[in-house]
This record gives structure tokens, C-alpha cells and sequence, in this order.
């Protein structure tokens, strides 16, 4: 029970006039368990994502969610605008709370100040924090964060996986996430999905680090990740 | 100066109007926020076929203006949006393919009773007691469905899809908004008439914004200032014999500019 796929893609495919985006996608999500999803760009992460939450409706294929789940969803970067006088605390308030707020607050190290700041004053990173603190307080059973690392430099993303681990035990959820920066997503995942129109590859970071596919797609930075990797497992 | 010292029609011009002023300000924050005073505005100009039509049925002008305001909400959520034609485009074509519309059926209505300026820059000051109850009642129903749907409409305003993972329903609470903003706006138009409509939803909103820190507060001060532009204009209107619409939103675009001078002298934290 307590394995039981959180949501399966079955086959998906996604066409816009034609032109296919996505095709014959096969993808499970368990509960406790970092998914990274990564590939170049224009390789349809972003529609991936948003079929797995439903925004979209495959063309072909199906998706199978578990009912009674709760989704927590962060959304790519985006641009707020100051039409809207909302501060981080209310906007937080705007869902129903399954969570204390204090307890994930002090998880998320947000403080009493980023509470009173205006949502569009917030940098990038603090950002993201709200949006995963948003997330949090309605205790998902499946994460999905589009670029969470986006404007985060190197040492802020190494901590999001570190915090993204401490989530995924202590809320025993499934956790998947799109990334760009191979390096950390190699060290801080369970599994990788290397995407490029279908899946490539994917599995264990070593075993897709030095999968044919991975290493055709990414080139020179895949075959220097094998031997980081490599090392990387020879510490423990 | 005592109240019954006032001619009755000034009085029920002052209650419709306050009433008017509550459902305005809560409506026209979330226009402002949404960007949507394209819609109003061409919801408004639909407005003209809507009276004309009544006329000519012989019903209440409201009766012809709530029924072409909802038949504009369907056909604009059934229009293709998004994809080779844009939003403001599509607004543009209803609203006025419905005015062109209108004013060719009213050439062929032979009793011509209906007073166009009436209609373009509204005529308070004639409203009915049967009008005041159905603005009261309307105003029931709107802050009953604000009450219910707040939250949803801020967090739909913030990031739309982020509120569709969260479960709530976007379409359905978009179609309901505008349902109650075509209501609205039907009834509203008798306040300031249908080419001032907008500046009745967005200007409060406009005007309370450099001093508000959270959207009640919006809503609240935008209500208030509302309801004093209305009370000021109808008395501007009554003394001096203005037409009133115009009288109101020539209060609410002063209040603007003086707005801006003070927030100039006294910055506050509120951007």
C-alpha cells in the first residue's frame, strides 16, 4: 500500500498542430522518492509537468492519479505584478491548512519579516520557499516543482536538495522536480529521468549517468558526471 | 440640512447609489487585479442593445440589459481565445457588434421614446423604488458569492494554474465572475450610464491602491471612496444642475490626482 505509484503515465503523448512534444511517455512516481527530470531545452519538461498535474490533457495516452492525493505544486518563475497588495503571510493564508504554518515556516527557515514582505518583492529563491511553504501546509503526498533551482546560485541549490530530502521523509511523499544543474542532480536524487521528446533513459543517477542516451544527449558534461559520480560513490 | 429636506427622488438616488457603490468596489478590485476593464468597458457598450431591445419588447430597460449582458458572458466564454485571435480583439468585436446592433434596431422602432444620453451617461436621479430592491438584492447576492469565493479569486489572480493544481475550479469561478460582473454592470450603467461604467469599477480601485496594504483594505477604502464620490456628484448634480454620472467620475479622477500629490508628500510601504 504504502508503495502504491502515487500517478502513472501511460503512454503519453502530446501534439500541438501535429508537431509532437511529448511521445510515449511511461513514467511512475512513488511515494518517497526524489524524481529528477531533466533534458535540454525544448525536450518538454515544462509539458510533461503540466500533464502530470492535469493543466493539460494528453492527446494520446493516459494518467492514472491515485485518488485522494493532494498535488503540491510550485510553478516555474514568474512575474508578479504590484496591481495586487498581497503580503507572503496572506498569500499563504490562502489555502486551507492541513499543517501548522508555524512548524513548516521554521522548516522552510522563513522568517517573521519575509512574512510581512510583499510577494513581489521577494527574490528568486525566497520565492520558491513561499510556493514550497504553500505547498507544504496542505501535506502533499506528491510534490511536482517546475525549476525549483531557478535564480538560486550553486550553494542554495545544494541546500534545496538537502531540504527537499528532510521533505521527503519527514512527509513521506513522492517528490518530482525539473532541474537543470546535472552536477546536483546527480548527487541529491533517487532517480533520474532524462527526457528529449520521449524518455532516453532513466533509473539510478550512476546507471543513467553512463547510459548511451544520456551520454548522446548532454555530451562532454555527461561523461565528466560519470566519473563524478563514480567518486562521488566510492566516499561511502 | 436635515435629510427630509431633500426631494424624495434625490433620496432614493442616494440609496441606489450606495448601494451601487458596495457592489462596484469589490467587483472592480478584482477587474483592476485581473485586468479586465477591457471587459467591463465592452460588457457596458453591449449594455446599449440591451435597452434598445427592451424597449422595443416594452419591459423594464434592466430586464433587456441583465438578459444581453448574460448572452454576451456565453458567447464570449464560448469564443476561441488565446490562439489566433486575442482577448481584447474578441471583446472589442462583441461589444461593438452589439452597439452597431443596437442602434440600427432603435432606427427601426418607430416610438422612439428612449433617450440616448440617458442611457450613455446614466440617469440616476429617475430611478424607481422597484430598481432600489432589486440593486439591494443584487447586492446580497454578490457579497454572498464574494464571501464564498474570495480566497479562490486571490489565488486565482496571483497564478492561475497553481489554483487549478490546488483544486480549485478556474473556469467555473471565471464564468461566475463574470456573470456577476455583467449584473453588475447592467445595473450600474443607470448610475453613470454606459460609456462611464468603467471608471466606476477601476477608479476607486485606482484611487485606494497607493494606501492600502491588503486586498480587503482595497475593497473597504475603495467602497467608501466610492460611495462619497456618488453622495458628492448626486449633490453637485442636484445644486448645480450637472449631469450626474459625469458629475461622480469627475470627483473620482480629482481624487485620483490628489491621491497621487499625497502619496508624493508621504510615502508609505505599500509598493
Amino acid at each position: 500500500m504504502a508503495y502504491e505509484k502515487l500517478v502513472e503515465l501511460d503512454k503519453v503523448g502530446y501534439q500541438i498542430a501535429n508537431k509532437p512534444i511529448l511521445e510515449n511517455i511511461g513514467l511512475s512516481i512513488y511515494p518517497k522518492e526524489i524524481v529528477s527530470l531533466i533534458g535540454p531545452n525544448g525536450a518538454g519538461k515544462s509539458t510533461l509537468i503540466k500533464i502530470l498535474v492535469g493543466l493539460l490533457t494528453p492527446t494520446q495516452g493516459k494518467v492514472v492519479v491515485q485518488p485522494g492525493i493532494t498535488i503540491g505544486y510550485t510553478p516555474q518563475k514568474m512575474q508578479l505584478s504590484a496591481i495586487l497588495p498581497l503580503t507572503v503571510s496572506r498569500f499563504l493564508k490562502l489555502v486551507k491548512a492541513k499543517r501548522p504554518l508555524q512548524e513548516v515556516l521554521s522548516e522552510l527557515n522563513i522568517s517573521d519579516v519575509l512574512l510581512d514582505t510583499m510577494v513581489w518583492n521577494l527574490s528568486g529563491g525566497e520565492w520558491q520557499r513561499v510556493l514550497l511553504a504553500r505547498a507544504l501546509i496542505q501535506q502533499p503526498d506528491l510534490l511536482v516543482l517546475d525549476e525549483p533551482a531557478q535564480g538560486i546560485d550553486l550553494i542554495g541549490q545544494a541546500a534545496l536538495y538537502t531540504l527537499l530530502r528532510h521533505i521527503r521523509d519527514k512527509y513521506q511523499c513522492g517528490i518530482l522536480l525539473v532541474s537543470h544543474d546535472l552536477h546536483i542532480v546527480m548527487a541529491g536524487t533517487d532517480r533520474v529521468v532524462c527526457l528529449q521528446q520521449h524518455i532516453c533513459c532513466q533509473g539510478h543517477p550512476e546507471t543513467v549517468s553512463r547510459d548511451p542516451a544520456f551520454q548522446a544527449l548532454f555530451g562532454p558534461i555527461a561523461q565528466d558526471l560519470a566519473l563524478y559520480t563514480h567518486r562521488h560513490d566510492h566516499q561511502h | 440640512m436635515a435629510l427630509d429636506s431633500f426631494p424624495p427622488f434625490l433620496i432614493r438616488a442616494m440609496l441606489a447609489g450606495i448601494g451601487i457603490s458596495f457592489m462596484v468596489a469589490p467587483l472592480g478590485a478584482i477587474v483592476v487585479w485581473r485586468r479586465m476593464a477591457y471587459f467591463g468597458d465592452a460588457l457596458a457598450h453591449a449594455g446599449l442593445l440591451g435597452a434598445i431591445l427592451a424597449m422595443a419588447w416594452q419591459v423594464q430597460p434592466l430586464v433587456g440589459l441583465v438578459i444581453v449582458a448574460l448572452l454576451f458572458c456565453l458567447a464570449f466564454s464560448r469564443l476561441p481565445s488565446n490562439s489566433w485571435l486575442a482577448t481584447d480583439t474578441l471583446l472589442g468585436l462583441l461589444a461593438h457588434a452589439s452597439l452597431a446592433l443596437g442602434m440600427v434596431l432603435l432606427s427601426y422602432i418607430s416610438n422612439k421614446t428612449i433617450d440616448i444620453m440617458n442611457l450613455l451617461f446614466g440617469d440616476i436621479l429617475t430611478v424607481l423604488p422597484s430598481e432600489i430592491l432589486l440593486i439591494y438584492g443584487l447586492l446580497l447576492v454578490v457579497w454572498g458569492v464574494l464571501a464564498k469565493a474570495w480566497s479562490s479569486l486571490l489565488s486565482i489572480t496571483v497564478h492561475e494554474e497553481l489554483a487549478a493544481v490546488e483544486g480549485i475550479k478556474v473556469k467555473r469561478l471565471n464564468f461566475i465572475f463574470m456573470i456577476l460582473l455583467a449584473l453588475v454592470v447592467a445595473v450600474a450603467i443607470k448610475m453613470v450610464g454606459i460609456l462611464l461604467i468603467t471608471a466606476l469599477l477601476i477608479m476607486p480601485v485606482a484611487i485606494v491602491r497607493p494606501i492600502s496594504i491588503t486586498p480587503e483594505g482595497v475593497v473597504i477604502k475603495a467602497m467608501l471612496v466610492a460611495m462619497g464620490a456618488v453622495l458628492l456628484g448626486l449633490f453637485w448634480s442636484y445644486y448645480q444642475d450637472v449631469p450626474t454620472g459625469p458629475a461622480i467620475v469627475c470627483i473620482l479622477a480629482a481624487s485620483f490626482i490628489g491621491v497621487l500629490f499625497l502619496k508624493r508628500i508621504q510615502p508609505k510601504q505599500t509598493e
